[in-house]
Formats: C-alpha cells, sequence, structure tokens
C-alpha cells in the first residue's frame, strides 16, 4: 500500500534530477513532460485505490505511527493530488514554447519539478512537521522560478514573497512546538486524539496561530497582499502553476486542520473563518477592478477566489464542505488555465497590460472562445464547473439562514464579471493601440500547439465538470463524509499500532 | 584577496577540512555527524579555497558545477529511499548489510541509511558552494 503513495511524490523528485542532469539540450523539457504524465498515471492509481478502498496510508521506513512519518490518502488527497497532476502535465507541455534555453538552463524544470514535489507531499503526508518540510520544498523551489531572469522587478516580488512566507513558516514552527510540547505528538490522526485532554484555552491560541501561518500561505484578508505584488512578474508557466496550486496547498492545509484537529471550538475558530472568508472575497475582488494589467486582475482574482473555498469550511455543514471540495477542484483548471490564456495574449499582441493590447478577438477567435470558458466560469456562469461550485455554496449559506453571506457571494461574482468583461473588452475587442493584429498562425505551429493543447484541455474539463456534474458532486460528498467524520482516517493511519 | 598568509593556510586547511567532513559523514552512524554537518565542512574547505585563491579556480578544482552535485546527491538518496522497494518494504525503510558477521560480532554494518546520508551530504556540499560561489562572483 505504502509505495501507492510515495510513487507520486519520487516521480517528480527522479524527474527532477534527470532534467537537471540534461538541462543544456532540448531532452530536459521532454523529461519534464515525461514525469508528469508518470505522475499523471500514479496518481490516477492512486485514486483508484482510494475509491476502492477508503483511507489509504502507509507508514515511511517502516516506523509504526505516530512516531515514524505517515502518508495517508483520503478522497480530498487523492483528488488533489489527480489535480496537481493534471496542472504539472499541461504546464510543463505549455513550458515547450514558453520557457527559453536561457532559463532551462539555469534549472527551470528542475526546479518546477521539485515544486510539483513539494506540492504533492503536502498533500499527501500525514504528519505535521513533515507538512512544514514540504512548505520550505515549496518555497525554496518557488523562490527560485519567481526569479530565475533575474528582472529587477521579479527581484522585488521575490522578496516580499519570501519575507511573508517566511513570517508564515516561523508561526507555523511556532504552532507546530506548542501542539507538541501540549500532546506529545505531530501525527495528525494522533492529533486529533490527543488534543481532546489538552488545555482547550491553549489549544485555541495554537488554533490562531495555525490560522495566521496557513492563511498567509492561502492568501486571505488581510494577509493576501504578497501575492499580487509577485505573481505577475515571472515567466507565465511559473504563474500559472503558482496560481492553481500554490495558496490551494494553503487553504487544504486549512481544511485539513479546522476539520481533523482544530474542531474543538468552531462558534470561536469558524466564526473569524467566516469573516475572513466574506472580507477576502469583497477586497480581492475590489482590488481586481482597480487593476489594469491582466495578470494583475487574475492575481487579485486568486485572492477572491479563495474567499468561497474558506467560506466553505466556515460554514462547516455537510453541503459547504461539498461546495468547498468542488471549489478547490474547479478552481485550479479555471485558474491556472487563465494564466496560460494571458501567456498566448502576451506572445501576440506584445503585452499583458490592458491599455496596450488589443484586437484579439477580430484576429485571434479561437483564443477569445478559449479564453470565455475559463472566464465566465470563474465568474459562475451555467453551465460551467463556476457555476456549480458557486451554487452549492450559496446553497449551503441559505440553509443555514446566513442571508448576508449568501448575499456576498453572490455580489462578489457579480464583480467577477465586471473585472472579466474590463479583460474581454481592452483585450479582446477594442482594436489594438497601435493597429497590430496579432494572430495565432504568427506562432510557430510547434510552439502553437504546445500552448494551445494545455489550454483546450483545461477548458474542455472545465465544460465536462459543468455538463456532467453529477459523479464530481457525489464525489465531493464522500469526500466531504470523510472530513466531517475522521474515524476512518484516524483508524487507518493508526491501525498499525496494533 | 591576495593575501600570501591565507593561501598558504589554505593550502594545508582545505584538505584538512575535506578529509574532516568525509570522519564526520561517517561518524554520525552512530554518534554526532552526519551528511548534513559532513557536507557544510566540506563546503567550507572549497569557500575557503575560493576566498584565498578566486572562484574561478576554485570552480576548477572542483571540476563538477556544484548544481550537479547537488542534484545527483538528490538522485542518490531518493535511491537509497526506493532501493526498499527491492524487499517489498516501504519506502526509506533501512536495508542493512552486516559484513563479516559472525555470532558474537556484528561484523561491519552497512546500510542504505549510509547511502541516503552520502546524498545529504552532496546536496549541502552542491547546495553551499553554489550560493557562495555565485555570491563571491558578484561581488
Amino acid at each position: 500500500m505504502s509505495w501507492l503513495l510515495a510513487v507520486p511524490i519520487a516521480i517528480p523528485f527522479a524527474t527532477a534530477v534527470f532534467a537537471f542532469l540534461l538541462r543544456n539540450g532540448a531532452a530536459g523539457r521532454w523529461v519534464s513532460v515525461a514525469g508528469s504524465a508518470a505522475l499523471l498515471a500514479a496518481s490516477a492509481v492512486l485514486m483508484q485505490a482510494v475509491l476502492a478502498e477508503g483511507v489509504v496510508a502507509g507508514q515511511m521506513g517502516s516506523w509504526p505511527a505516530p512516531f515514524g512519518i505517515t502518508l495517508v490518502a483520503d478522497l480530498l488527497s487523492a483528488v488533489m493530488v489527480v489535480i496537481t497532476a493534471i496542472i504539472a502535465l499541461a504546464v510543463s507541455v505549455y513550458a515547450l514554447a514558453d520557457i527559453g534555453p536561457a532559463e532551462e538552463r539555469l534549472g527551470y524544470h528542475a526546479l518546477f519539478q521539485v515544486l510539483i514535489a513539494g506540492v504533492t507531499g503536502a498533500f499527501l503526508t500525514g504528519d505535521l512537521f513533515n507538512l512544514y518540510v514540504w512548505f520550505e520544498v515549496m518555497l525554496i523551489s518557488s523562490f527560485g522560478l519567481l526569479v530565475l531572469g533575474g528582472r529587477a522587478e521579479q527581484i522585488d516580488g521575490g522578496v516580499k514573497y519570501v519575507a511573508l512566507n517566511l513570517v508564515s513558516t516561523i508561526l507555523f514552527l511556532t504552532g507546530i512546538g506548542l501542539l507538541y510540547g501540549m500532546t506529545g505528538t505531530l501525527n495528525m490522526a494522533d492529533l486529533s486524539i490527543a488534543v481532546d485532554g489538552a488545555d482547550q484555552g491553549l489549544l485555541t491560541v495554537v488554533a490562531m496561530l495555525f490560522m495566521i501561518a496557513f492563511g498567509v500561505k492561502a492568501a486571505v484578508f488581510p494577509l493576501f497582499f504578497w501575492l499580487p505584488a509577485a505573481y505577475h512578474t515571472p515567466a507565465f508557466s511559473v504563474s500559472a502553476v503558482f496560481a492553481g496550486l500554490l495558496t490551494k496547498v494553503g487553504v487544504y492545509a486549512l481544511i485539513r486542520m479546522f476539520t481533523l484537529v482544530f474542531d474543538h471550538d468552531t462558534g470561536l475558530t469558524h466564526t473569524i473563518l467566516l469573516w475572513v472568508a466574506c472580507l477576502t472575497m469583497v477586497t480581492g475582488v475590489l482590488g481586481a477592478a482597480a487593476q489594469g494589467d491582466m495578470r494583475r486582475i487574475l492575481s487579485f482574482h486568486i485572492v477572491s477566489q479563495i474567499g468561497y473555498m474558506v467560506l466553505g469550511l466556515a460554514l462547516l455543514t455537510p453541503l459547504a464542505i461539498v461546495g468547498a471540495v468542488f471549489y478547490l477542484v474547479h478552481h485550479i483548471i479555471v485558474k491556472a488555465n487563465l494564466f496560460l490564456i494571458a501567456g498566448v495574449a502576451d506572445r501576440l499582441t506584445g503585452g499583458t497590460a490592458l491599455s496596450r493590447i488589443g484586437g484579439l478577438y477580430a484576429s485571434a477567435p479561437l483564443l477569445a472562445a478559449l479564453f470565455l470558458v475559463p472566464a465566465f466560469s470563474l465568474a459562475g456562469f451555467p453551465p460551467l464547473s463556476g457555476f456549480w461550485a458557486k451554487f452549492l455554496l450559496v446553497k449551503a449559506a441559505l440553509e443555514i439562514e446566513g442571508w448576508v453571506i449568501a448575499a456576498v457571494a453572490l455580489a462578489v461574482g457579480l464583480l467577477t464579471i465586471y473585472s472579466m468583461t474590463k479583460i474581454w473588452a481592452q483585450a479582446f475587442w477594442e482594436p489594438h493601440p497601435e493597429g497590430r493584429e496579432p494572430r495565432l498562425s504568427d506562432l510557430p505551429a510547434g510552439q502553437r500547439w504546445a500552448m494551445l493543447a494545455p489550454i483546450m484541455a483545461l477548458a474542455a474539463l472545465t465544460v465536462f465538470i459543468g455538463l456532467f456534474p453529477e459523479p464530481f458532486v457525489a464525489f465531493a460528498e464522500r469526500a466531504a463524509a470523510q472530513l466531517l467524520d475522521p474515524t476512518d482516517y484516524v483508524e487507518t493511519v493508526l491501525g498499525d499500532r496494533g | 584577496m591576495n593575501s600570501v598568509i591565507l593561501k598558504a593556510g589554505t593550502r594545508y586547511l582545505a584538505g584538512l577540512l575535506l578529509v574532516f567532513s568525509v570522519y564526520m559523514l561517517l561518524r554520525g552512524h552512530n554518534e554526532p555527524g552526519g551528511g548534513f554537518i559532513g557536507g557544510l565542512i566540506g563546503a567550507t574547505g572549497f569557500v575557503l579555497y575560493a576566498v584565498a585563491v578566486g572562484t574561478a579556480d576554485a570552480r576548477a578544482a572542483l571540476r563538477v558545477e556544484p548544481q550537479s552535485i547537488a542534484m545527483v546527491g538528490l538522485g542518490i538518496a531518493l535511491l537509497a529511499g526506493l532501493l526498499a522497494a527491492l524487499f517489498g518494504q516501504p519506502f526509506f525503510t533501512g536495508q542493512w548489510l552486516f559484513l563479516g558477521a559472525t555470532e558474537t560480532d556484528k561484523g561491519l554494518p552497512l546500510s542504505t541509511v549510509l547511502v541516503f546520508d552520502v546524498g545529504v551530504y552532496l546536496v549541502v556540499f552542491g547546495a553551499i558552494l553554489t550560493l557562495v560561489f555565485a555570491m563571491e562572483e558578484e561581488i
């Protein structure tokens, strides 16, 4: 069993080694694509096992839980790993056209694969300190990716990014230390039992430390400002994978810890989360409305969308958790895709500042159509995936008679359309200010398809989830049931203890 | 920097540090030490050399790019974990071989744990040198 869980982490590491040693030729980029494809296969096998047998756990190094490091996958972890692999494959294909030889020689593909290893590790670990280690792996590799190229604005964004994430790391470590001092264990399943006997007041304090630490990673209000400062600076492949995956690891960690361990005083912790969620949605979308650059608008939208996911966690009803899980999956696909499309728009029109580009609808209608799918999905138009995600969450809010919450969620959706319309009107409809007619056929055929194929695949996935939401909602319901009743999770992890 | 004393001292110190780093790596098996600290000490030897005679000479003495050393180290560490698969055991389960073991004597213990530590040594060694060389060249 345990190899099912170890392989999705080992594959990207092995890929990173080979991609780095082959970085001076064309082979490195194909190693990266092959590694991502292998990761997708491995994660599909893992998903199948979790679907068939329930929670799967493995004790690394044969050290029994709670002493060793446990890797564990429930449905939420499994689906996050699958979606990580999908994004990794899409972005590594896109990178064939987007990343130049100079960046490859500096080790772009190796850093990218190490980042993916960090993300899958964070989703699969069942040990709190190990989660910290994966956060560090992600932070180091993402910093490398962020400053690759060494332009001044990249260094500027990178320093802000690292500085704030270090604060988060310190708080996370402090929380881990306190929790270990109180309970004597860091195994998450063991913790969920051990915290019952702990000082409940102190436990709430620790819960707050974790909330802030993960809140920085997830970019919630008021801790999000590092994100729009950094995400518009690196290569488009990099910002796509950041936008899709990085903040979602923070959301995942929030969901995991605040359903499994910190559910002792939901009246306090989840009320704070509720406020945070609403304020995150509103500030994010207002920030987006004020921006005039495609990538900056999209960056602020990440923040606003994170609010929806946290909202699902904060409401903590079965339906709300279903909504949060569904939203996570939908959002990763859509958001990564929007950044990939912004990359093509940049290549065709020569920038992402909306005032200086235009004319894409007339000369590149295919790209315009491909943009509409994730843009409308993000705003929550039926019949796309975002509609069902928002529908579930608003319904969950109405069920507990949270009229204001539901109203905020709907209003933010409306404002999302506003800023999407802004991109649409200025980048696609208006003619190019310099009179250029950017065509997709201007790109060399190989590069064109390396960029368009992943965009098309992700857009197709969005439409597919939108048209056939039933199996996905049923899946999210099972995942939510596991989260709200972690008995199976705890028993599987600690079962070998005897 | 151009200092005769430093250059002369480095000639002895760099070699000593490298030997000491290997000692620390092997010692770490049952006593304080190990791959991480060994890698740091080993890197110190080359850092000293780079400060005394310049990074160009230090790179030449190293022969391989430090980044590649770090990545090969990562590969070796990963391989140490993967070896457990051959014996049908979970990832990173230590595999042991006791050379010349008798009923009363354990013999010389060899293990994948040591292989992992060698990987860590190379990762730390390569990563530190990558950073220091880059910063030395910047100045």
